[in-house]
């Protein structure tokens, strides 16, 4: 009963700084009885924000929360509150100086508890500021923060086809709480939402219970719900352009930004049911690789080149005109590429006796004026997968860089 | 889920079992395993029993392959498979009768390819001869590809009707008119979808439109003659402007179809792709945003779908009589569901429909399209 154990030890050593280490090592050697990387702590501090370009995990908790106060100084208290709790989480700690079990006896638990004796199970919590955080929608400078907009911060067009929830887009400040345990993401999302009450409410939050992309070169790609893999070209960690792909450079300024991201969340209903009657030959068509092993159409093996000139019977392209990779390569888009960090997801079901599931699209990158916007809109136009998928959902958000022990996330942004 | 596979899932019938099994990392206990080089055609086996067969064609050349079985002349083909790039593996499966035939492997796919004997030893299952389905395809095909001239013609005359009214600016009658034209198109949508230009200039709706994309087809004037509030009438010259391209369009759609012909499984992928349509688009009352006119298209859906069945139900018959019999009801089914919602000529609003009504609709239909999926693969099998 390792995890028993640890639970009673976090709970007498509490979570301040100084033990925070401590903690950290002891839940290493505890979960290291279930022999398991899966277990082990993510870096929170460091010059990006983790939950990015370090290992997908396998399951998600992404929220938007739209700030309810008007003082710039409470949304800083929050993001330095959001800062400590998440640290202490991610290294498998408890929020707050008394944790979960300990502390007056007459007043709540500072942490909500759900992940005590829970490895940190590779937990990261990613935080990123959505426009309306700089202007509101008549273009006021909110928190004085309208000067600092980046310009790649856009707002994103009305793509064919979109059939946005409002009630699942858009934003102010989003999370991403990505862990190999869903109970240790989603204990993530709550903790700092109780933290926000006052300053911020939840929007609308997901859960993503499988990842969809392989975002290191020693990940198995995984398979998204249409049942192929997802993944196989990502941006890997190991790639030679992996930093100037997803992290903001000096040159391109703002100066907060350097370091940091921009992301994309899209919530993509796919009609499954139509999806599964459709024959092989037509799925593998559609997305221009084999379903078996994810090989491009052209031949080879799941990692092969795509061969785009490749041709079939009567001059065919073997890879079809209109399939998902041709139209999303970045062959077609000036080479630029993102990275894809989606998540499977099931919402219960849609009234018609069918699965609300899907994919939790995220990508993140550099520019979203040159990789997200003109993928998505030769893709909206021209993707054979449309048929299949219907966009819900949608966020678009600058992902600061990461900071020191001691910082808080946004830190360079208010004192811009 | 390696190796494992779900026989028969809902339609059972040997041959759908088989057909769930043939996943690429899996092999078939009978599966006969062919290597395809650029120089050789390595076939496991030189014989099998008759029943359905499994090819595991693996393409170890440089060059993209295919793979054939044919008849003893060496010229009537049995089943194919084509397109496969090097390294890549693909099955063929088809179901077989006693006899010789050959096997060809068409690395580069030029020439007559690396041919083989092969022989189909009597194992006594009940396999239709394999001459007697061609016919019945062919008749299949000339009888689909009638329907779908007559309906085009219909869609012209009917279109020209509602033109006139439109433009004459009685928008009584042309509301009338609106749904049971378009059922024209709907029934052979699936065909007009194929030529790919006509079906964004005729059926778009507004939800699809890229921005600064030119908005034209029925739904452009079905919003004018159901207009939202807010909404800016078209004046008489944007009206003269809208019909016309919709009559030329329409004109060419006819124009199209006049000569084409069709294969088999373009009418079984044609049926399936019209319950996909009603799946997706008329059971959410989603295609007709200003009319609520969805279960005319509805309709219109499934009796395409029922004409495509019907015109290959004597090859389902032979092939897969189950199969054959579950389509029948469950075509049955979706109508008699449909009919409920009858009123008049036509059928209610689809906003008059409560939303338990419309689960039962969508469950009908997903009852229906389910086995209908399974169409193309027993009649090209
Ligand atoms: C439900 C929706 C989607 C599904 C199921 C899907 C699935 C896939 C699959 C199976 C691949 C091939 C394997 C791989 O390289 O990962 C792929 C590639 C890719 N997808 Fe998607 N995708 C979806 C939506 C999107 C969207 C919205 C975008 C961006 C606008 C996008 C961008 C890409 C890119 C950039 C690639 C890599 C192409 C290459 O370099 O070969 N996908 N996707």
């Amino acid at each position: 009963m390792s995890a028993v154990s640890r639970r009673r030890f976090l709970g007498l050593i509490g979570a301040g700084a100084a033990t925070a280490a401590v903690g950290a090592t002891a839940a290493v050697a505890v979960s290291r009885d279930q022999a398991d990387a899966l277990a082990d702590a993510v870096p929170f501090f460091g010059s990006h924000q983790a939950g990015i370009l370090t290992p997908a995990q396998d399951r998600l908790h992404f929220a938007a929360f739209d700030l309810t106060t008007e003082r710039r100084d409470d949304v800083i208290r929050m993001l330095r509150a959001w800062t400590d709790a998440a640290a202490a989480m991610t290294a498998g700690l408890e929020v707050g100086e008394f944790g979960a079990t300990a502390g007056p006896y007459d007043a709540p638990p500072q942490d909500t508890g759900e992940a005590l004796g829970l490895p940190p199970s590779g937990l990261t919590v990613t935080i990123g500021f959505g426009r309306s955080l700089f202007t509101d929608s008549s273009g006021g400078d909110r928190f004085g923060l309208a000067g600092h907009l980046p310009a790649g911060l856009i707002e994103l067009p009305t793509f064919p086809g979109d059939t946005l929830d409002p009630a699942r887009t858009g934003g102010d400040i989003y999370v991403q709480a990505c862990a190999n345990d869903p109970q240790v993401a989603v204990h993530a999302v709550r903790n700092l939402a109780r933290l926000g009450f006052g300053t911020a409410t939840v929007r609308w939050s997901q859960l993503g219970f499988g990842r969809t992309s392989s975002t290191s070169a020693a990940q198995a790609t995984p398979r998204n719900l249409f049942g192929f893999k997802d993944g196989t070209a990502n941006v890997k960690a190991e790639d030679p352009d992996a930093n100037t792909s997803v992290w903001v450079q000096p040159a391109d300024g703002p100066q907060w930004m350097v370091g940091g991201t921009f992301g994309v969340a899209r919530r993509i209903r796919m009609t499954i049911e139509t999806w599964d009657r459709t024959s092989l030959r037509e799925q593998e068509a559609i997305f221009g690789r084999t379903k078996v092993d994810g090989a491009p159409l052209s031949g080879g093996d799941e990692f092969t080149e795509p061969d785009f000139g490749a041709m079939g019977r009567d001059d065919v392209p073997l890879i079809a005109m209109d399939s998902h990779m041709r139209l999303a390569h970045p062959s077609r888009h000036g080479g630029v590429r993102m990275l894809r960090r989606g998540y499977n997801y099931t919402d219960g079901s849609d009234g018609l006796g069918r699965l609300d599931a899907g994919l939790f699209f995220l990508a993140y990158q550099r520019d979203v004026r040159t990789s997200f916007l003109p993928v998505q809109q030769m893709l909206a136009r021209s993707d054979t997968l449309n048929e299949y998928i219907r966009h819900t959902g949608s966020a678009v958000f600058a992902v600061p860089p990461g900071v020191a022990e001691g910082g808080y996330i946004g830190q360079a942004l208010f004192e811009a | 889920m390696k190796g494992a596979s779900l026989p028969g899932v809902l339609t059972a019938g040997a041959l759908v079992a088989l057909a769930g099994c043939t996943s690429n990392e899996t092999t078939a206990d009978n599966a006969i395993a062919v290597t395809s080089s650029d120089t050789a055609c390595e076939v496991s086996s030189g014989q099998a029993p008759s029943g359905t067969l499994t090819f595991n064609v693996t393409n170890a050349g440089a060059q993209v392959t295919e793979f054939y079985l044919l008849a003893e002349d060496g010229l009537r083909i049995l089943g194919e498979v084509e397109n496969i790039g090097p390294g890549l593996r693909r099955d063929l499966v088809l179901a077989v009768p006693p006899g010789k035939y050959l096997t060809a492997c068409k690395p580069g796919m030029t020439g007559d390819g690396i041919r083989a004997e092969f022989t189909i030893t009597d194992s006594g299952a009940d396999l239709a001869a394999t001459g007697q389905f061609a016919e019945q395809i062919q008749q299949a095909a000339d009888t689909y590809a009638f329907y779908v001239k007559d309906q085009a013609e219909q869609l012209v005359a009917d279109t020209d009707d509602f033109v006139e009214a439109y433009l004459a600016g009685d928008d009584d009658r042309a509301r009338a008119l609106y749904a049971p034209t378009r059922m024209h198109w709907e029934r052979i949508e699936p065909v007009a979808e194929s030529f790919g230009d006509l079906d964004p200039k005729l059926d778009l709706r507004e939800a699809d439109l890229e921005e600064g994309q030119d908005w034209t087809g029925w739904h452009r004037i079905e919003k004018d003659l159901w207009p939202p509030v807010d909404y800016r009438p078209m004046s008489p010259a944007q009206r003269q402007k809208i019909s016309k391209l919709l009559v030329a369009d329409t004109a060419t759609l006819l124009s199209r179809v006049a000569d084409q012909t069709y294969r088999a499984d373009q009418l079984g992928n044609g049926a399936k792709e019209l319950l996909d349509e009603v799946a997706t688009g008329k059971v959410t009352g989603e295609e007709e945003a200003w009319s609520h006119t969805d279960l005319w298209d509805f309709q219109a859906n499934v009796d395409g779908a029922r004409v495509a069945f019907d015109a290959l139900a004597p090859v389902v018959q032979g092939k897969d009589p189950e199969l054959a019999q579950m389509l029948e009801s469950r075509f049955d089914d979706v109508q008699a569901a449909l009919d409920q919602h009858r009123k008049g000529d036509g059928f209610v609003l689809y906003t008059d429909l409560s939303p338990n009504q419309v689960k039962r609709l969508a469950a009908s239909v997903d009852a229906l399209a389910e086995p209908l999926s399974q169409l193309t693969a027993t009649v090209v099998t």
